[in-house]
């Protein structure tokens, strides 16, 4: 039958068909609105942080606490101006965000690899699955005085800890991603003859990116307590640290300075997490048309 | 002539629960090189298990199925298309797993952009396609295979009429301007009869050949010949006496 097949002459007009079906069919895209839509995502947060301080102040002004304990904004502001303005500060806020960025990548490390070689594999699922999780709820203070006694007071202690506590949840996205990838998209990429690493490169990784974001930015909530936590108990003497400086502002009785500095440890975590993930996953999903369009409200 | 896929006394059998469901039973079929023909049946015929028996998904109960060492591609029931890579991109992923260099890669699969009228569309990402429009680029991605054989299960069923008739026409094109073997499922008598050589019809629960119609209609055909109407009236019958016997 094959030998008998002429070649048929597209018909002329089926081009253009197709080209107004196409027309007609493409889902319509907003333009996007940047400063509007940092506009629409900033002023929701200002607002909040204005109820914040009201209320802050508030309790201040009712008297509960003498200001010595507890001073309003205005002085921990200013508080904040002036440390921002010593070198120690800056030198203290660079060992911290060192040892998070160091202590995060080890985590990612070790979290993905987890979570690749666990998921792949029924048995290793079986065994450890559950015992990562379980990991996960521990929490990392716990782990304190074991790392003091394996590495002494010293950033070892620090990174372990961080580690610990940050890679189960790094794996648990990873893993929780993989199971959540449509099981079409998988016989899609066998049929297309995806293999071993060229699967796990080209289609299982990439399918199961959105819960493997979710799982890093669990896990940075994670190392970044825990670093907070280690440089609390684990101080060394020569190396400043932002963990540090709250412990010695409270055995100084500096309250502004203490609360100067705790704004600072939330403001490094919503920075990172609001520039840092938030812009991941929304690049994530619009890449993917998971933002609704057109949405209002 | 040696057939291009030789089905032999196939039968498969899922495990649920409690119960064995047996999908297919004894079935064989030749298709012939560059032959286009069509696999009709209502739900429960095991029309999608015999495709992914021929393209290796799963394994055999019991039977043989020789494809001669052939290249085997399958359209899916949805495009399929990975969400995260454009247009472009889907349609070279297979040629990426054969090892193609970049820059072949690229030009192939705008050639085959171009064939299925969505050269414009390279960079898009799925999401920005239409339902019929996502399918196209899946038959590219199909065709980037370079299979001798394209197995398609029921591609164009979740598709608009007007969109469906076209994608007819355009498959219709491209088969016969390759030496491709195709093996289209459907439930949709019209379609088949509109597309096929040869209908083979299968028997529900569990699937077996119970009827082959050879569609002589000379090509290039129009879903709304007389000829196609005919033939589907007949086959039509056919396939009704079938669901009935499962009837009271």
């Amino acid at each position: 039958m094959a030998a008998e097949r002429s070649p048929l002459a597209e018909p002329r007009s089926l081009g253009r068909e197709i080209e107004g079906l196409d027309a007609l069919d493409v889902p319509i895209v907003e333009p996007e609105r940047r400063w509007r839509a940092f506009w629409d995502a900033a002023w929701p947060k200002l607002a909040a942080a204005g109820f914040v301080l009201a209320l802050w102040e508030l309790t201040v002004l009712s008297g509960w606490r003498p200001d010595y304990v507890l001073p309003g904004p205005g002085r921990v502001l200013a508080e904040l101006s002036e440390l921002i303005g010593t070198a120690k500060f800056w030198v203290a806020v660079a060992t911290t965000l060192r040892r998070a960025a160091t202590g995060f990548a080890l985590a990612i490390a070790i979290g993905t690899a987890l979570g690749v070689v666990v998921s792949r594999s029924r048995v290793l699922r079986r065994a450890f699955g559950s015992f990562i999780t379980g990991l996960q709820s521990m929490p990392s203070i716990a782990w304190f005085p074991f790392a003091i006694l394996l590495f002494q007071l010293s950033e070892g202690a620090i990174l372990f800890v961080v580690v610990i506590g940050a890679s189960p949840s790094i794996a648990n996205g990873l893993i929780n991603g993989i199971d959540h990838i449509p099981p079409l998209l998988l016989r899609a990429g066998r049929v297309l003859g995806a293999r071993g690493f060229a699967s796990l490169r080209h289609v299982v990784l990439p399918a199961a990116l959105p819960g493997y974001v979710a799982g890093l930015k669990q896990g940075w909530a994670f190392s970044w307590r825990s670093l907070m936590a280690g440089e609390l108990l684990v101080i060394i003497e020569t190396r400043p640290a932002l963990g540090s400086q709250l412990q010695f502002a409270r055995e100084l009785s500096d309250a502004p300075g203490l609360l100067a500095l705790m704004l600072v440890v939330l403001l490094i975590g919503i920075l990172i997490d609001g520039l840092v993930f938030a812009a991941i996953e929304q690049r994530i999903r619009r890449r993917r048309g998971l933002v609704e369009v057109g949405a209002r409200g | 002539m040696q057939p291009a896929i030789q089905i032999r006394d196939v039968s498969q059998t899922y495990h649920g629960g409690h119960s064995a469901i047996q999908a297919l039973d004894r079935v064989s079929l030749d298709v012939a090189p560059g032959e286009f023909v069509c696999l009709l049946g209502a739900s429960g015929c095991g029309k999608s298990t015999l495709l992914n028996l021929i393209v290796g998904l799963y394994e055999i109960t019991s039977g043989t199925i020789d494809v001669g060492g052939r290249r085997v591609a399958l359209v899916f029931q949805e495009p399929a298309l990975f969400p995260w890579l454009t247009v472009q991109k889907n349609v070279e992923l297979g040629m990426r797993f054969r090892g193609v260099p970049a820059a072949e890669r690229r030009q192939k699969a705008l050639e085959l952009l171009r064939l299925v009228h969505l050269d414009t569309f390279a960079e898009r990402r799925p999401h920005e396609l239409s339902g019929g429009m996502r399918q196209r680029v899946a038959i590219a991605r199909a065709l980037a295979q370079e299979a001798d054989v394209l197995l398609m299960d029921e591609p164009f069923g979740a598709l608009d009429a007007m969109t469906r008739d076209v994608l007819h026409d355009e498959l219709e094109a491209i088969w016969s301007r390759t030496a491709m073997t195709i093996v289209f499922v459907t439930h949709n008598v019209r379609e088949a009869v509109r597309l096929g050589d040869r209908v083979v019809l299968l028997s529900s629960r569990p699937g077996r050949v119970v009827a082959e119609f050879p569609i002589g209609i000379p090509r290039p055909r129009s879903a709304d010949s007389l000829a196609v109407a005919e033939s589907t009236a007949e086959i039509t019958e056919r396939l009704r006496e079938e669901v009935r016997r499962h009837g009271r």
